[in-house]
């Protein structure tokens, strides 16, 4: 007992040392692994509030350009509403109206990018809406110009966002009015480029073509724009396409996001689930 | 005693919010950043408790990991420079270091140049193999723990020059 006592004593630097390289050499494998939540992220009071204070001074700087984007967006808005053809769409109430144009009902709420990083394989956002706002994981994250990424984590008043740039980030997309889809992914080199990959050989791929958010996810809703083709690949090995998408969205510049909450995703879920089960 | 914890403490806090608040945020060439932060490590006084030292870099890289969503990887890069400090002090200064005289935070000669880029070059080389994780970025690796080290370095003297703290 006294041998071990002294021996703990002798070493204990070197102890301390291996036992707090463990602690977080688990932590940086486990963040690794995909889709694994995480302990330590910036959604949480101290990193969350931090943020918030450089994201107030630094919005300013931004203000002429958000507004620009928002009215863009407005002009857009007015337009298919005034050149909607069925008038009598215009005296439905709005919840049914949310009805009649798709069958799924998504609920959108606002939040504001605190944080944004760009310069890094695995990227994240921070916004400053979190599970009291009834913001959950896996919910969908879109700005006026495009998809921004998902919602990984989220502290009482914060979220954080797994951005399309980042490495592990796995979405849905298809060229616009057609139904070859592939996966969205990126290969970290360029912050202004995104890679479809798995787009099989019968599609007709035209340069600058547009490409937007599959249906076949509970995430996002269909037809949201992501990008236009700019090159087309053929990949030796799995004899598809790989097609390079410019991005609609500026990633390095982003300030007011929308929420996409899927209603219907827990019963999709559910549905699948028990289908798996029954094989 | 007391003067030196809470000149250490003072240090702690004000270099995580330089880093968070301005150098995380300049992106340097689209994405090389500096990391200053270090300078807590490389300028804690040699003759103090290590094991307080090993826990306090710990807690350093915990906090910058839980402001830049890396999980794990600042605090790992943080731990092993403090732990293997007294080697790269014990080689770049030789006999002085066995007799307890090095002082680093004064003007930068050779030695002191020595001692800033080993430890600078060793904790980048480990924070973005960590962070990547990946052979097929292996050149990405190699340009940012390059483009990193020359940049962190060139700060750390900035700053060393700027405050001269302990005097």
């Amino acid at each position: 007992m006294q041998q071990i006592l002294n021996f703990i004593l002798k070493n204990s630097n070197k102890l301390l040392f291996l036992l707090l390289l463990c602690i977080s050499l688990i932590l940086t494998i486990q963040s690794h692994s995909y889709h694994r939540s995480k302990v330590v992220n910036s959604a949480n009071f101290m990193t969350g509030g931090a943020y918030q204070q450089i994201s107030n001074i630094r919005d300013y700087f931004n203000l002429k350009n958000q507004n620009e984007q928002l009215i863009l967006e407005n002009t857009y808005l007015k337009n298919s509403l005034y050149n909607t053809t069925n008038l009598s769409l215009k005296n439905i109430e709005f919840e049914q109206l949310k009805i009649t144009y798709t069958d799924t009902l998504f609920n959108v709420t606002k939040a504001n990018v605190i944080n944004n990083s760009y310069n890094k394989p695995n990227n994240y956002l921070t916004i400053n809406k979190g599970s009291k706002q009834k913001i959950e994981p896996d919910m969908g994250v879109v700005n006026s110009l495009g998809i921004v990424g998902i919602v990984e984590k989220t502290s009482n008043n914060y979220a954080t966002v797994q951005s399309i740039l980042n490495v592990k980030s796995e979405i849905n997309a298809k060229i616009k009015n057609s139904n070859h889809f592939g996966s969205l992914t990126w290969n970290a080199k360029n912050v202004g480029y995104v890679q479809l990959i798995d787009v099989p050989r019968l599609a007709q791929i035209t340069k600058g073509d547009t490409i937007v958010t599959g249906g076949r996810s509970t995430i996002f809703p269909e037809n949201i724009p992501i990008g236009r083709i700019e090159k087309v690949y053929l990949d030796t090995d799995t004899n598809n396409f790989t097609i390079s998408v410019r991005l609609f969205n500026d990633m390095t510049n982003l300030g007011n996001v929308y929420v996409i909450d899927n209603l219907n995703k827990a019963e999709i879920k559910a549905l699948e689930k028990e289908t798996y089960k029954d094989e | 005693m007391n003067n030196v914890f809470i000149l250490n403490l003072f240090r702690f806090i004000f270099l995580i919010i330089l880093q968070v608040f301005i150098f995380n945020n300049i992106n340097f060439g689209g994405y090389i950043n500096p990391y200053p932060y270090i300078l807590f490590i490389l300028l804690y006084p040699i003759d103090a408790n290590k094991n307080l030292f090993l826990l306090a870099s710990f807690l350093l890289g915990i906090t910058m990991d839980m402001f830049m969503n890396t999980a794990g990887v600042h605090a790992t890069a943080c731990l092993v420079l403090a732990y293997f400090r007294p080697t790269i002090l014990k080689y770049t200064f030789g006999l002085s270091y066995e007799y307890q005289t090095v002082k680093i935070a004064e003007k930068i000669n050779t030695e002191r140049f020595m001692y800033l880029l080993v430890s600078i070059f060793l904790f980048s080389t480990i924070l973005f193999s960590l962070e990547i994780f990946s052979f097929t970025f292996i050149l990405t690796i190699l340009a940012r723990i390059i483009s990193s080290t020359i940049l962190t370095l060139i700060i750390c003297i900035i700053i060393i020059y700027l405050i001269k703290p302990n005097k």
